[in-house]
């Protein structure tokens, strides 16, 4: 322990105010803000049209109907594993990105940084950069502090309600749920849902920020162990930098490095911290750094790229006067090809299963309460409960057979027909009966084994399910 | 965090190293420390509202007066409510065609079989595939002693069999043949009761079995031995027995006679307890469909 003083257990929050800057990685930043935001705020709104008996809202998650409609693509209950999959992918992407190229997650889609970046904005827009900002954050609540305040709380919960209000438009169709949210007669999940999700946003974007990073995220614990010596990362050119000082036109000045100590580089960060300490956990490098100090350098007249994206082999090569290694040779190494065969490899699998995967989709679940049952004229009865599912817009008619040993004869409950109409969209359950007259082979024998043939009128396509017809144990 | 050089090297380690690497003793956030005190807070409150601590009897109820079964109960009020109408239909259905109205027949299986699994299967098994040692009848099966029309099981299930609740449960009393035929007249009865069933048999004594047969039994199991669904008597030539079809059930069944009860279901006949009119018509649909109706 110090020897000095017991160090407080608790801290309070320092401000942290990120100054503008401009340059390339900002621009990459601009635009992945304005993508990513546009893709959650318009994707529900986007029509896709199924049919008069399907939704037409082209990305919905439809949890009454357990249903998930994704443009073309329809997943249902039992189709999970395409879900899974994507989860797999999604994973195995952020082990390749990370293992290549650090916490670009952290640094540029992740919503926690793309909404943070735009409560800035809105904050530097009304209360001016930086300056300006300490100076009112230290300033008396005077009338224009106050009116500040509420203007920028305002415009912010505006956001907030809008990103909770988005959230929902993909659980129903869009433009009803909108004119019953605006006439107070939407569910009251609804509202509560808006209302965590505004909450969260709000307090998150405005308040908490850095502070989610920092404390409640997992991912800078997770993503550290995935990073190694030849990760591209933001880093500082320590070698080019120290010992770094103000240039002055005096004796001494020569010795010093490169970097003039001006501080650009922490005060643009939107994490508080200074890259010139090294790789850090709070750091989600997002490269603000790269372009405050490559603005410094091209005034100074030096070089840009003391603070710039190298791998830690680098900095130790440059060190020693070496030339770094080219960047394709940090990215493409075992660790990176084995991530992407996988990741290519689940998704290579799952469009496979799309295409492949039956129009008609049949169970058959034999019921074994009781295996058999004897009828009056001493044949034996199987029942299967059988489930057909139509995926079409319309109503479909199914006819069921079977193959198998030519005494059996089928028979469907509630019809004396062999067919089976299966409305649109939904999944119906048949009993069929599977008899065998008494005294033949199946009646007789333990187990034997046959074929239900699902045929669709409409077009001819055919499906089989093997299952198993029990008799009378000899 | 760390936020320069000189802060770094105030900042005091823990002590602890591992394989080198040391921890640092940075402060907790204070909003940390009031989330957790709202935490707190927020639990003392939630056990001060809703029930929570164990008494000697049962917990402190909770100031809202919240309760799971409440919640329940309220549930199947509304369903109930909801379902009002259906199950007004229901109980006045001409049971022969409600397989023509798809909404009322759902209705009336699923709740048949719920009804069927609280009441029923007891005895008749929870796939109604009966006790055959205990007489249990099979109900998957397509022979009825008492009818197997979706109305004569709805009857059967209001007023029972052999019961002394309904006056209008089936009534029928097989003699115990044992007091009034020697056992070698029962063992011819027995051989012709198998050569009637197509079973195994000493052909001489099934035809001294025959006359008797015809003297004592044809009256209500009929001269060809088909039954008589009218007076509950069970047909002897196929292939289903309530009770078993081999020498030594008949033996027994013939000597002692048998006596299956079965209660009447009715709320008329069982005050608070029994099945609604609605409820009956939703277990005989139930049954009817189970692939033995007629």
């Amino acid at each position: 322990m110090s020897s000095s003083e017991e160090p407080s257990l608790y801290a309070a929050r320092e401000p942290v105010f990120p100054r503008r800057v401009s340059g390339k990685f900002r621009n990459l930043k601009w635009w992945i803000m304005a993508i990513t935001l546009g893709i959650y705020y318009l994707t529900p709104w986007i029509r896709w049209d199924r049919g008069p008996e399907l939704p037409d809202q082209a990305v919905l998650v439809d949890m009454a109907g357990r249903r998930f409609f994704f443009f073309w693509i329809e997943i249902w209950p039992h189709e999970f594993y395409f879900v899974a999959g994507l989860l797999i992918m999604a994973g195995l992407g952020l082990f390749l990105f990370t293992s290549a190229l650090g916490r670009v997650w952290c640094g540029y889609t992740c919503p926690q940084t793309v909404w943070t970046d735009l409560f800035v904005l809105v904050e530097r827009w009304l209360e001016g950069d930086r300056n300006a900002r300490v100076r009112l954050w230290n300033a008396k609540w005077d009338a224009r502090k106050v009116r500040l305040r509420i203007t920028k709380w305002t415009i912010w919960l505006l956001i907030s309600i809008a990103t909770g209000g988005a959230w929902v438009f993909y659980f129903t169709d869009a433009p009803t749920l909108l004119v019953d949210l605006l006439t107070f007669s939407a569910h009251p999940i609804a509202y509560t849902t808006i209302a965590v999700l505004t909450a969260t946003t709000f307090v998150f974007g405005g308040f908490a920020r850095e502070q989610i990073c920092i404390y409640a995220c997992p991912w800078p614990r997770i993503q550290a162990a995935m990073m190694d010596e030849d990760t591209i990362t933001v880093a500082y050119r320590e070698w080019r930098g120290e010992p770094r000082g103000k240039h002055r036109k005096t004796e001494g000045a020569e010795a010093l490095g490169d970097c003039i100590d001006c501080n650009a580089c922490v005060n643009v960060c939107p994490m508080g911290i200074d890259i010139r300490d090294g790789q850090q956990l709070a750091c989600i490098t997002c490269a603000l750094c790269i372009d405050a100090c490559d603005d410094v350098m091209a005034k100074i007249g030096k070089p840009r790229g003391l603070v710039d994206y190298i791998a830690l082999t680098d900095e130790l090569a440059e060190r020693e006067g070496k030339k770094p290694r080219q960047i394709w040779k940090h990215i493409l190494r075992p660790r990176t090809i084995l991530y992407t065969a996988l990741w290519s490899l689940v998704g290579i699998g799952l469009v496979i299963a799309l295409f492949v995967r039956h129009e008609i989709d049949v169970t058959v679940a034999p019921i074994r309460n009781p295996t058999y049952v004897t009828l009056s004229d001493g044949s034996i009865r199987n029942s299967y409960d059988v489930r057909l599912l139509n995926k079409h817009g319309e109503t479909r008619t199914f006819r069921v057979s079977l193959t198998g040993d030519p005494s059996l004869r089928i028979q469907l409950e509630g019809t004396p027909y062999e067919t089976v109409d299966v409305p649109a969209n939904e999944q119906k359950l048949q009993r069929v009966y599977v008899v065998a007259p008494r005294g033949s082979d199946p009646a007789l024998s333990e187990r034997s084994e046959f074929r239900f043939w699902v045929e669709d009128l409409s077009n001819g396509e055919r499906v089989h399910k093997d299952t198993v017809f029990n008799g009378v144990a000899q | 965090m760390s936020k320069t050089p000189e802060k770094k090297d105030e900042v005091e380690t823990t002590g602890h190293i591992w394989d080198g690497i040391e921890e640092y003793n940075n402060p907790l956030p204070r909003w940390w420390l009031w989330t957790f005190y709202a935490t707190c807070i927020w639990g003392l409150l939630y056990t001060i509202a809703y029930p929570a601590w164990p008494l000697i009897s049962q917990a402190t109820p909770g100031l809202l007066g919240f309760s799971t079964r409440a919640l329940v109960a309220e549930d199947i009020e509304e369903v109930n409510q909801a379902n009002a109408a259906l199950t007004e239909r229901l109980a006045t259905v001409e049971l022969a065609s409600i397989s023509d109205d798809p909404e009322l027949m759902n209705y009336a299986v699923n709740g048949g079989a719920a009804i069927f699994r609280a009441n029923c299967s007891q005895c008749h098994g929870s796939g109604a595939a009966g006790v055959q040692a205990s007489g249990y009848p099979n109900l998957l099966d397509d022979d009825w002693i008492w009818g197997g029309q979706i109305e004569d099981i709805a009857w059967t299930v209001a007023h029972g069999i052999r019961n002394e609740q309904s006056p209008d449960a089936h009534w029928s009393e097989m003699p115990a043949f044992g007091e009034i035929l020697e056992e070698g007249e029962i063992a011819s009865v027995v051989n012709y009761v198998l050569q009637l069933s197509g079973q195994e048999h000493d052909a001489a004594a099934a035809t001294a079995g025959a006359k008797i047969y015809l003297d004592q039994c044809s009256a209500c199991h009929g001269e060809q031995g088909m039954g008589d669904v009218g007076v509950g008597a069970p047909n002897l030539s196929d292939a289903i027995w309530l009770y078993g079809g081999d020498v030594e059930t008949l033996t027994e069944t013939i000597t002692y006679s048998r006596f299956g009860v079965m209660p009447a279901w009715s709320e008329e006949y069982r005050p608070g307890q029994g099945l609604t009119d609605a409820e009956i018509n939703a277990v005989a649909t139930y049954v009817h469909q189970l692939g033995g109706g007629e």
